[in-house]
């Protein structure tokens, strides 16, 4: 059982599908067994107890936008770091080298972001030019 | 059905140990919550969960039968599918994470077969835990927008965006360690911090290598806390503002489930923060003649507990009490002397080590949330986007300079 | 046998899940089918033995580019999207392409098999640790592209920069 083995991934498989089960048998329980008396007042959304007002769904900030596509990036950069730690002993310094500059570039665009002002939340997520 | 077990062992010998791992899971999360309101308590100079068995020990039980029992509402407007989809992804994937981690070095023999502590010793172990923990963000997020209500949508969008913020810093924090170990899979993490400098003190990641891990360490912890929503990163369920962030409209078993998923996770990352930075299984004291006395160590505390449990627990100031906390003591006090016997002592100084250090770190999670106050949102981000991103890149850097400069 | 089982299973969930995607009036729904449909091809890309590539395939697209898109349905108010056309009237045409296509990979797939050079996948008991193979040839022969794609993910933060100044 070294883990080269393609098997070791079965009981992965094996215990995803018994908590799978398990979380299901969960849900369908708690909507079994406890008892139910619907009200119109009960089921509305909580807003402290006022009438909810207006859609739940409102545009909310760009700024979670603007995460989300940078995590993607920044997550690009991570998944590339792995390999290329898990051969750095064979690729030394010529290694070391390449993955520098990598980064180096990478960290140019981080601080354009920062400069942009895209990473301060208590701010407009990019401030306009001075002269406009 | 014979044959298809005798070419497939290995799902023979899994399904036993994922049940009995599962049901460990569980009851240890059922307890974790009971340990944290305790040890939260104590911070505060309260006494915590007092009334129901002794100490509050029944506590846990108690609140799942009223979960259970409890009225299911579904908010007017919910979209039904993906509001029942959300806690059963949260809880599901946060019990499967746990499935790759190793909880000793020793091989044992279920049904005839040889197979590791672990459910599955994979080779790419570290990266399939973050492959799942990267789904977990969509719990979160689908409850937060399934509630079809303010706050949830609010706290789900918060929590999710913290979420991937922090795993940026969470997955670059660990390569500082797959530099020096030159490995994905856990147990060989495990196995290359073995040995000691000068005799005594242990090459666990945190101190050993060409360059000790503190940093990387210090990454992540902090970003584990924020990616678990823990304390004080817990914005999402800052209930001065967001009432109870994505599960404000979760009620009964469902509402349980987030928390189960939650503490499940503290659970995982306390293994992962042990195996990647604190040797695993690997005992603090060296293996030499002079440190036999060591291999006594997990049977001496049991005892030492057990007869503190008899002592203290005959005087209680329940009936109940007074049978249930010696019959404690008394099973805590037979399994010392079982690990004293040969052939278990050598088995449970892996799992014991390493059991140690877990709760270790579950202390330190619960520490925290007792002693920190929570952040702001804009300053959380802002601390994770440029404080901890920043320096677990440098964390990168600096550790593979140290390996190519050490490297003859 | 086993291997049978689990590919027909990914499979099916695949192509299950991809219609589902289409066919859902709820925009999140179709988004977490398409996270299916992603998982389940990672799947089976780990039945073919690209460890590297099954990872790849659940953090960056099921964990990184997903949250994304649902992160902008989320907005989306639903009573809009219900009440939208949800196919146009050239479904057909599209269904039709689609099959076209579809009959024309099975009929090159049938005849040209002998042809087509279809890798064989790896025996089943050794497994090659195919994340130090990607690395080692990532980091040696594929040295520029790989510092290319840094230059492109730079382009990349630039462009959402200046998106979301547009839309402020």
């Amino acid at each position: 059982m070294t883990g080269n083995d393609l098997q070791s991934y079965a009981p992965l498989l094996l215990h995803l599908t018994l908590a799978m089960a398990l979380s299901g048998v969960l849900v369908l329980l708690s909507s079994l067994v406890g008892w139910r008396r619907p009200s119109t007042t009960k089921s509305q959304p909580y807003e402290c107890g006022i009438t909810p007002t207006g859609d739940a769904r409102e545009p909310f900030s760009v700024k979670f936008y603007l995460v989300a596509m940078v995590f993607i990036l920044f997550d690009v950069e991570a998944i590339f770091l792995y390999p290329w730690a898990y051969i750095f002993r064979e690729l030394r310094w010529f290694g070391f080298v390449e993955m520098i500059l990598y980064i180096g570039i990478l960290l140019v665009g981080y601080f354009y972001l920062w400069k942009k002002g895209a990473l301060d939340w208590n701010r407009p997520a990019v401030r306009r030019d001075r002269a406009s | 059905m014979n044959e298809f077990a005798s070419q497939h062992p290995i799902l023979v010998v899994a399904l036993p140990k994922i049940v009995v791992l599962l049901l460990v899971l569980l009851t240890s999360l059922a307890y974790l919550t009971w340990f944290e309101r305790k040890v939260v308590a104590h911070i505060q100079s309260r006494w915590g969960p007092y009334r129901v068995g002794p100490h509050g020990l029944l506590q846990p039980l108690a609140d799942g039968v009223k979960f259970l029992f409890k009225e299911d509402v579904t908010p007017a407007g919910a979209d039904k599918f993906v509001y029942f989809l959300a806690p059963f992804l949260s809880l599901s994937l946060a019990i499967t994470s746990i499935a790759v981690i190793p909880f000793g070095p020793k091989e044992f023999t279920v049904f005839g077969q040889p197979t590791p502590l672990a459910i599955t010793n994979l080779n790419i172990g570290l990266l399939v835990l973050f492959a799942i923990t990267s789904m977990g963000v969509y719990g979160v997020a689908l409850a937060g927008w399934s509630s079809n209500s303010k706050y949830p949508l609010l706290g789900g969008l918060r929590s999710s965006a913290q979420m991937i913020s922090y795993e940026l810093a969470l997955t670059m924090s660990v390569v500082g360690v797959i530099l020096m170990a030159g490995t994905f899979n856990l147990s060989e993490i495990v196995m290359s911090q073995q040995g000691f400098h000068w005799g005594f003190l242990p090459r666990w990641n945190l101190i050993g290598g060409p360059m000790p891990q503190l940093l990387g360490f210090l990454l992540f912890f902090t970003a584990a806390v924020a990616e678990t929503n823990r304390a004080p990163f817990d914005l999402a369920e800052a209930e001065s503002e967001l009432v109870a962030g994505f599960h404000t409209e979760y009620a009964s078993f469902k509402f349980a489930m987030f928390f189960m998923a939650e503490y499940s996770s503290m659970i995982t990352v306390s293994c992962l923060a042990t195996i990647l930075f604190f040797g695993g299984w690997l005992s603090p004291f060296p293996q030499t003649a002079a440190f036999a006395w060591a291999h006594y160590i997990p049977a001496a505390a049991f005892a030492l507990a057990g007869l503190a449990l008899i002592f203290y627990g005959i005087r209680y100031l329940t009936m109940f009490g007074r049978v249930v906390l010696p019959v404690l003591g008394v099973v805590l006090g037979a399994l010392a002397l079982l690990f004293i016997r040969p052939g278990v002592t050598e088995f449970v100084q892996g799992p014991f080590w390493f059991l140690l250090k877990v709760v270790f770190f579950l202390f330190v999670y619960v520490w925290v949330r007792g002693t920190l106050p929570r952040l702001r949102y804009d300053q959380l981000m802002g601390f994770g986007w440029k404080l901890l991103l920043p320096l677990s890149i440098l964390n990168v850097v600096i550790t593979s300079l140290a390996i190519v400069l050490t490297q003859r | 046998m086993l291997d049978q089982i689990v590919f027909y299973f990914f499979a099916v969930l695949a192509v299950i899940s991809a219609v589902m995607v289409v066919t859902r009036r709820n925009v999140v729904q179709s988004a977490i089918f398409l996270i299916t449909a992603l998982l389940a091809t990672a799947g089976i890309f780990l039945q073919l033995h690209a460890e590297f590539l099954f990872i790849v395939q659940v953090i960056l697209y099921a964990g990184g580019i997903m949250v994304l898109f649902v992160f902008v349905i989320m907005l989306v108010s639903l009573d809009v999207s219900l009440n939208q056309v949800q196919f146009n009237r050239q479904w057909w045409l599209g269904l039709l392409l689609a099959l076209v296509l579809g009959a024309q990979l099975t009929i090159a797939v049938a005849v040209g098999r002998a042809g087509l050079p279809l890798g064989e996948p790896a025996p089943a008991k050794m497994l090659e640790p195919s994340t130090q193979l990607v690395g080692r040839v990532l980091f040696s022969e594929y040295v520029l592209p790989f510092e290319i794609a840094s230059i492109l993910l730079l382009v990349a933060m630039i462009g959402a920069v200046v998106m979301a100044k547009k839309k402020i």
